[in-house]
């Protein structure tokens, strides 16, 4: 944007003093948090143990072990009412050495705040976090998909299983950074195993069982469902 | 491993030739069949744009008697699939493919369909003809309405060349047994290295 924008020649008006935010003058790092992040530090203390702004996002790295508490009552709290959770997702970076991150969006829709809140999870642990599902119903696709790609298992996720790749896929996690980008198997043999999985075992045995469609479905599923399998293989 | 190659099309000579009757109700069957092909449109990405292109007012593909979508595989000719296939549905499009009845015909649009394209990855089926086999190939990423047009033509030209005293012409392709594809492994194998090309597996027969 050059300097003959109105916003930015506001921006550069008051001289005494640092520039104010704007859309246009964003700095990179620092700049004013959002006001949840104080408020978290103060009723938590120890669990909050970073805070970062970058292009003036708020970034709050809390412990693992409370999590689902932070994010309860971050939804919950009048003052608050985060009531939307946009994404969850996971990272890995290049290097061995930094953790593995878990990374939720979080928007207060009636107070125009958003904030992101992270779990680093330590090499050598297991990957594993509590489970936002409670809290918010609609984490429920976005951990399997996350499950899917990381492996990092959701405690207390009612229903934990693949969702992009088919839930035969025996060759990993396929975002995780050991993973190589055209599989662990031959084209062949990857071929033949995706041509062995049966189309209609998309659905689990339960949501199957359960649906209106459970008399109408072809005699051998209903019997896999009755002696209590879950996938179909 | 090895599975027999496709046997070639049968001429009316080798056959101890024709009689009058059965060429000319070739050239009439042939005649109709290919001027009423119902295509069942799998459409999966950025190709079936082009293809919907294709079926609109401007190319209009029911100048050859394409017009009828077939949305069910069982009264459909032709399977156009436009657009990457990935693995998880590849057992889907085989089944779509078994459910068609003869004769069946199969285009692969675009540049992923035919070899999985830019797509070389953990993802995503290094070419349609690894699962089913293919009359057509269009390339183009994606390829043009006119580039389909022509597609759709020369797979006319084939219909038209067929003949019924070919008994191999509508034999089921049946997988190979052991591995489930229609292309022994080592084949799948080395055309997808490295660039995931499969180019060299036409058996369009023109």
């Amino acid at each position: 944007m050059t300097s003959s924008s109105p916003v930015a020649r506001a921006g550069d008006g008051g001289a005494a003093g640092p520039a104010p935010v704007t859309p246009h003058n964003v700095p990179h790092r620092g700049g004013p948090a959002n006001p949840t992040a104080e408020a978290l530090r103060s009723r938590f203390g120890d669990a909050i143990r970073r805070i970062d702004v970058v292009w003036g996002e708020t970034t709050v790295i809390v412990a693992r072990e409370r999590l689902l508490e932070i994010v309860r009552w971050l939804h919950d709290d009048p003052e608050q009412q985060y009531d939307y959770l946009s994404d969850v997702t996971g990272v890995e970076f290049r290097d061995p050495e930094p953790p593995l991150e878990v990374v939720w969006h979080l928007r207060a829709l009636s107070r125009r705040r958003f904030l992101r809140l992270k779990v680093e999870l330590p090499r050598g642990t297991p990957l594993e976090v509590e489970s936002v599902w409670s809290v918010y119903r609609g984490a429920d696709w976005l951990e399997r998909e996350c499950y899917d790609m990381f492996g990092i298992r959701f405690t207390g996720h009612p229903d934990l299983r693949r969702i992009l790749m088919w839930e035969q896929y025996r060759e990993g996690f396929p975002l995780r950074k050991d993973f190589p980008l055209r599989g662990r198997f031959s084209r062949a043999e990857q071929l033949r195993q995706a041509l062995a999985a049966n189309p209609e075992a998309r659905y689990s045995m339960e949501e199957l069982s359960i649906a209106d469609a459970f008399e109408d479905l072809p005699d051998d599923m209903r019997q896999r469902l009755k002696a209590g399998e879950r996938t179909g293989e | 491993m090895g599975l027999s190659p496709r046997p070639e099309p049968r001429s009316a000579e080798a056959t101890g030739g024709e009689s009058w009757v059965t060429t000319k109700l070739d050239a009439l069957v042939n005649w109709s069949r290919a001027n009423s092909l119902w295509p069942m449109p799998f459409g999966t990405a950025c190709c079936a744009i082009e293809f919907m292109a294709t079926a609109a007012s401007k190319y209009d593909l029911a100048r050859f008697g394409m017009e009828r979508m077939s949305f069910s595989p069982r009264q459909a000719d032709v399977l156009i699939c436009a657009g990457r296939v990935p693995f998880k549905l590849a057992p889907v499009i085989r089944r779509i493919w078994q459910q068609m009845p003869q004769p069946k015909w199969c285009i692969s649009m675009g540049a992923c369909a035919s070899s999985g394209g830019m797509f070389d990855n953990y993802a995503v089926v290094q070419g349609i003809d690894t699962i089913i086999p293919v009359d057509v190939y269009v390339p183009g990423c994606p390829p043009r309405p006119e580039g389909l047009l022509y597609g759709i033509l020369l797979l006319q030209e084939k219909v038209k060349r067929e003949h019924m005293g070919d008994e191999t012409i509508r034999r089921e392709m049946e997988p190979d047994p052991k591995s489930g594809l229609y292309i022994p492994p080592a084949a799948i194998d080395e055309l997808s290295e490295p660039f995931g090309n499969s180019v060299h597996q036409t058996r369009s027969g023109l």
